[in-house]
């Protein structure tokens, strides 16, 4: 099991990740992620991949995977 | 032999030159923060490193296959240190530069995650550079240039990332107002 | 629970000292533990928690940074929060007692490096003064660094980029600081008032310490009243403090229609309160409630960092609603609209600034709801 961490320092609101990973993010009314769970987002195994691609295409590198 | 060398030697060259044009105007498009038309954020970031990767390897097949070629007169040191060359100095030291530059670029891009989102960025400046300064050493170098083919593509080209830079100021003078 | 007498002796305002001769007198020298595990074992027999504001256990901290090689003790006496007074007094009164909670906390935690983080003035002052005269006591010298008067420069990781040289704002939590703090290093940021403790703990005993306050939260804790500082047992009645409406924890605290509960986390928890620094903010009387939080909303929206997304957009269009809601020109939705925009900041920052102005709002809501419902009719109580 992993999450996402979100470093909103650096996340600039571009919502590419809200398009990779629709099933655990959306978007808020001014373009930033919102975890469906709150707080660091749990990423189920079969998502995996999909966050490892948000975490690569986020373009202010502000996604990043810890293990659990 | 030698003549399929000179041939793919400019056909590379000039493939590089479009999807570095791909790159780097969808680059400049994608960074105004807007959704371009239907094409999901991602799928634009998507091309525009793909295509910005593919153009490196075109480049240095571009490279490669005109050091093999006797008619082009490439020595290696051309290849990595600008306007040392024999023959048309000036215009073959703009393609050296713009390949190191891109090369830069790709490198840092590649190690984003170690480099850091700041370093990967000034690097990544350099990208504006490394466009113009190619375009320009496919028209003066070209020996294609008289072609209004060859032209025809720069002037796309050039309109094209001319574009992407005006939608991006638009789009951020609205978003200012 | 058993209701508190406030005249007890106070411990840490009594502890006051003109200079080092007469803490020496009154306290003798530092009582070092002789390493570093016993620090932690009292601290955790004491019961400790932080008197920054988050209460979190002190020796849990201690713990997990005396794990690493070279860590640093930082004192926080930064006091951003608007109408506390306490650090400022502790400072100003016992800067000694301060320096030998953090000289212990070096300690016990392996430290090289100290700092104390304070706004310039008088108890920057004193603490300088007070570091001059101790020479051959300190294991490792302190340096004093100035805090600039913004209300999330007292954040840890504010505190720790302005030690670096950095503008004091907060930076993301990737790793907690307790394990990768000032230029990386494991660092034990703790408030000066909990330093303090630590230095009467290490003197008098857990045992000692727990003489006050409650079973689950002991000891004593500075509050600020009208600017007033005293020194109370955790669990006093509130009502022993203040009269009416009251806003508990500053401005990142929650309205408590009347102080009717007591004055712990386990008290206030069910009113979606908490102690937080101590401060106390009696809604004065014939003023609006609604007026008065949004006015504080206003401050604290300005006070936002501005790095984070759903902080920078979300506290300013907070101030706003509510603003409108006191103005009485709010939409007929702006309950619901508010619950929405609280819903959307909570968590989503690199400090709890936003969580902070979040409970307020919600608690506001909740406590005010006969003046918001006149509010959205046009009319106001007062
Ligand atoms: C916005 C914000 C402002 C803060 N300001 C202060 C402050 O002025 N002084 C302080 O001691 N802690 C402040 N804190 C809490 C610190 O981050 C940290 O938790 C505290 O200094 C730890 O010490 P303690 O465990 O002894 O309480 C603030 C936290 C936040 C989120
Ligand atoms: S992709 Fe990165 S910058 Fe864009 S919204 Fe997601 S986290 Fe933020
Ligand atoms: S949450 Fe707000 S106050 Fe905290 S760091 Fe982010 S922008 Fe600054």
């Amino acid at each position: 099991m992993t999450t996402l961490h979100i470093d909103w320092t650096a996340c600039h609101g571009r919502g590419l990740c809200a398009e990779l990973l629709p099933e655990l993010l959306a978007t808020d009314p001014w373009g930033y992620p919102i975890a469906r769970t709150g707080g660091d987002v749990d990423v189920p195994a079969e998502l995996h991949a999909d966050a490892v691609t948000a975490t690569k295409f986020c373009p202010r590198l502000a996604l990043r995977l810890r293990a659990r | 032999m030698t003549d399929a060398l000179w041939y793919l030697g400019r056909g590379t060259g000039v493939m590089a030159l479009v999807l570095l044009t791909i790159s780097v105007a969808l680059g400049v498009a994608a960074r105004s923060g807007e959704p371009l038309g239907p094409l999901p954020r991602f799928a634009v970031t998507a091309v525009h490193r793909n295509s910005g990767l593919i153009a490196s390897v075109l480049l240095v097949g571009h490279v490669v296959t005109l050091l093999l070629d006797p008619y082009a007169q490439l020595k290696l040191i051309d290849v990595l240190v600008p306007f040392l060359g024999t023959a048309e100095p000036f215009w073959l030291g703009l393609g050296t530069l713009g390949l190191d530059l891109l090369l830069a670029v790709v490198v840092t891009s590649l190690l984003r995650m170690r480099v850091g989102v700041r370093g990967w960025r000034a690097v990544h400046w350099v990208s504006y550079a490394a466009w113009p300064v190619s375009l320009l050493h496919t028209l003066g170098m070209g020996t294609d240039a008289a072609t209004p083919w060859l032209l025809a593509l720069s002037v796309l080209c050039f309109v094209a990332v001319a574009a992407a830079a005006v939608y991006r100021l638009t789009l951020r003078a609205e978003v200012s107002r | 629970m058993t209701t508190m007498d406030t005249r007890v002796q106070p411990r840490l305002l009594d502890a006051a000292a003109a200079d080092l001769g007469e803490h020496h007198r009154g306290h003798g020298p530092i009582p070092w533990q002789g390493g570093v595990g016993r620090m932690i074992g009292e601290l955790q027999s004491a019961g400790l928690t932080g008197r920054g504001g988050a209460g979190f256990p002190t020796w849990r901290k201690v713990a997990e940074v005396a794990t690493a090689a070279r860590a640093v003790v930082v004192a926080n006496g930064a006091e951003t929060e608007p109408g506390s007074r306490k650090d400022d007094t502790l400072l100003r009164r016992c800067p000694h007692l301060v320096l030998d909670g953090v000289q212990l906390l070096v300690e016990a935690t392996g430290a090289d490096e100290a700092y104390l983080y304070v706004k310039p003035g008088d108890a920057m002052a004193s603490v300088r003064h007070a570091l001059t005269e101790r020479h051959g006591w300190d294991r490792v010298a302190v340096r004093v660094v100035a805090a600039p008067n913004r209300f999330v420069a007292g954040e840890e990781s504010a505190v720790l980029a302005a030690i670096a040289g950095r503008p004091a704002r907060p930076a993301d939590k990737w790793l907690p600081v307790v394990h990768s703090g000032l230029r990386g290093r494991a660092t034990l940021v703790q408030n000066v008032e909990t330093c303090a403790h630590v230095a009467q703990i290490a003197r008098n005993g857990a045992r000692w310490f727990r003489g006050l306050g409650t079973r689950d939260e002991p000891g004593t804790m500075l509050v600020t009243v009208h600017g007033a500082v005293r020194e109370v047992p955790i669990g006093i009645a509130l009502s022993e403090l203040v009269t009416g409406p009251v806003l508990v924890g500053g401005y990142h605290g929650a309205w408590l229609s009347s102080p009717a509960p007591h004055l712990s986390r386990a008290a206030l928890a069910p009113f979606g309160a908490a102690p937080g620094a101590g401060v106390l903010h009696p809604l004065a009387p014939g003023r609006c409630g609604l007026v008065e939080t949004a006015a504080i909303t206003r401050y604290l929206a300005g006070e936002s960092a501005g790095q984070c997304g759903p902080c920078r957009n979300g506290l300013p269009a907070t101030a706003a609603l509510l603003s409108a809601l006191a103005d009485r020109t709010a939409p007929p939705d702006a309950v619901h609209r508010l619950d929405h925009l609280t819903g959307l900041v909570v968590g989503r920052g690199a400090c709890r600034h936003p969580d902070g102005t979040a409970r307020l709002i919600r608690s506001t809501l909740t406590v005010f709801g006969d003046e918001v419902r006149l509010h959205l009719a046009g009319r106001c109580s007062r």
